[in-house]
């Protein structure tokens, strides 16, 4: 009798008055919270599908819907010529930036490689200190790769982080006796990474993966310094044009100021389209990119 | 012993041995090491046009040494007060929102209903998707004088609206809050990870002894999440003149440049957008503040060791 009612104390202690106004607190303070972060999402999207010119007001259900702006959006033909690129350079970025984590991670997780130490700091050291803009640059025109697609997917591929992860992965859910069975069979060091190593890392290399697909998909400051080719430009730098800078090319072809008028009307109108059209990708990749992120933190975070 | 000693002969004839057996190995190492080499390594060599007087039609080697001339240059120019504080307040508001994170992440840790929990998490990390470009064109939108969601809601409270982001004064609360909007879900999952490895039988033992849910987040969830946050403060220190700039330069216009022109800002304008290119002189403007920055994340990191215990090396 005693027994069971302490188990049954133990099991639900009844939190004592503060706790229960500490933790209901909480909770509105949370509904509040996700409140503020979703609203302004959710005033974009309702506001892409806003006929009319919006005024201000809380209010973020449009007050005429329509797909004008929408419209507007897939009549630009840069935006898919930009479209076309991102996808491009996330996917062949993405596969090169692999190829180099896989390939500086699986030789420094191996114990008895002589010299790791060594090698690991010349990694670890551009993590701390770089040449800076300017250097940079410079080099990419000594190599004569201004312009050209390599300068966004080479240097992003050298990510020493994305590697150290990798690395850690490599050294802590591999089992060593794997290694030894396979060097009895005569399993010679790359077909135990192709067939033994990467089929168990699938987990990891989403991870890793995700995290170089989101970098290049979202960024656009590579672009803007080494490509000058309108037609090889990623969507970042389509968007920044109409989003942020309020121009774009076709503009300066119009002589007339009535066409100019109503072109920028009409990209006003297909401002918060734009936004959607371009979000589309990440959001539908959202849920299923979102487990994996979580995962990727958390072994990230054991020092390795 | 026997067997470790067969496996890894000691000696300089077993280095070169081993080093044989190991030969795919440094082959495989070579490719990452080349890019890195060429990517990295090669990029910090030319920083030394620093130190010359650099141009463009010469090589690095035939250009003049002058030594510290364009540091002490950046000093004497008349807006260098004006971008180190502007810099310097960016980094430091920055950093005073860094407990945010971790406020969020306890209070989502103690939500009872888990499908709730769920949901804040969810909600939470969704800026974070959200691409440089396209988030800085939302914070354009929400703050703009006509339309914005931002003037409305101080409407609310008399407020007349006003274009918030061409004065200079609210630009960085702006920043910082965005930043903070748009990172907050994201950096709390570390400590939500933490916590979630805290031993329950530790917060029994606390509940027993009488302690509340503050005392216990006090007592129990803070010193076990204190490696953490050292961890990441220090490397937050450690990039402290480091601020965005492809935030900083997509939010910035004629208008609120006065607060929003930063070092990293100043480097790209000097370096590759004025008509007549200062390379030398804005790697010294980089490589001044990288110094400076690695300077900070050693005091910060010895620091750090010191009181608590924490360091990143």
């Amino acid at each position: 009798m005693l027994t069971k009612t302490s188990t049954r104390h133990k099991n639900r202690i009844r939190p004592c008055l503060q706790d229960r106004i500490v933790l209901r607190l909480d909770e509105i303070l949370m509904a509040l919270f996700a409140l503020i972060i979703a609203y302004p999402l959710l005033f974009v999207v309702f506001s892409s599908f806003e006929g009319q010119v919006s005024t201000l007001s809380l209010n973020i259900l449009p007050k005429k819907w329509s797909l004008e702006g929408y419209k507007a959006v897939f009549e630009y033909h840069w935006i898919w010529i930009g479209y076309r690129n991102s996808i491009f350079y996330t996917l062949f970025g993405t596969l090169t930036g692999l190829a180099f984590c896989v390939l500086a991670a699986y030789p420094l997780s191996q114990p008895n490689l002589d010299g790791r130490k060594f090698f690991m700091g010349l990694f670890v050291f551009t993590m701390y200190f770089s040449g800076g803009l300017i250097p940079t640059y410079l080099t990419m025109r000594d190599y004569g790769m201004l312009d050209s697609v390599w300068a966004l997917l080479l240097p992003g591929a050298a990510n020493v982080y994305n590697m150290i992860i990798m690395r850690t992965y490599f050294s802590t859910q591999i089992p060593r006796e794997l290694k030894e069975a396979s060097e009895l069979d005569g399993c010679g060091e790359i077909r135990y990474l192709l067939q033994i190593v990467l089929p168990l890392s699938v987990p990891m290399l989403m991870v890793v993966g995700l995290y170089f697909a989101v970098g290049i998909w979202n960024s656009y400051f590579d672009a803007m310094i080494y490509m000058s080719t309108r037609s090889k430009m990623p969507l970042s730098i389509f968007l920044r044009d109409i989003l942020i800078l309020n121009n774009n090319s076709d503009m300066a072809a119009m002589m007339d100021p009535d066409a100019i008028a109503s072109f920028q009307e009409r990209q006003n109108v297909m401002k918060y389209a734009l936004i959607m059209v371009s979000s589309v990708p990440m959001f539908l990749l959202y849920p299923f990119v979102q487990r994996y992120f979580i995962k990727g933190v958390m072994i990230g975070s054991v020092k390795g | 012993m026997n067997a470790r000693e067969v496996h890894s002969p000691s000696g300089r004839a077993g280095l070169f041995k081993r080093v044989w057996k190991n030969r795919m190995l440094y082959l495989m190492l070579l490719i990452p090491l080349v890019i890195l080499i060429l990517f990295r390594y090669v990029p910090m060599y030319g920083v030394q046009i620093a130190f010359r007087n650099y141009q463009p039609s010469r090589s690095i080697w035939e250009s003049e040494w002058v030594g510290l001339k364009y540091v002490f240059n950046f000093f004497h120019s008349y807006n260098f007060w004006n971008i180190i504080t502007n810099t310097l307040v960016l980094g430091l508001y920055g950093i005073a929102t860094f407990p945010c994170a971790l406020i969020l992440a306890i209070c989502v840790n103690y939500l009872r209903n888990k499908k709730f929990q769920k949901f804040v998490q969810t909600v939470s990390y969704l800026p974070h998707f959200i691409t440089m470009v396209v988030m800085c064109s939302i914070i354009l939108q929400l703050f703009d004088a006509k339309t914005g969601l931002f003037n409305a809601l101080m409407g609310l409270f008399g407020v007349p609206a006003r274009n918030y982001m061409g004065i200079p004064s609210a630009f960085k609360h702006i920043y910082i809050w965005t930043s903070v909007w748009q990172d907050i879900g994201y950096a709390s999952i570390i400590y939500i990870a933490a916590l979630a490895g805290i031993s329950p039988e530790l917060h029994e033992a606390a509940t027993i002894d009488g302690a509340t849910l503050l005392k216990r987040i006090w007592h129990v969830d803070l010193p076990a999440l204190l490696p953490t946050i050292c961890v990441l403060l220090i490397m937050r220190c450690g990039s402290l003149l480091n601020v965005g700039y492809e935030k900083v330069f997509l939010l910035q216009n004629p208008m609120n440049q006065t607060a929003s022109e930063v070092v990293n800002t100043y480097v790209y304008k000097q370096g590759l957008t004025s008509g007549l290119p200062q390379y030398s002189s804005a790697t010294a403007i980089g490589l001044f503040v990288s110094v400076i920055n690695m300077i900070i994340l050693i005091l910060v990191n010895r620091l750090s060791g010191v009181i608590s215990g924490n360091s990143l090396w």
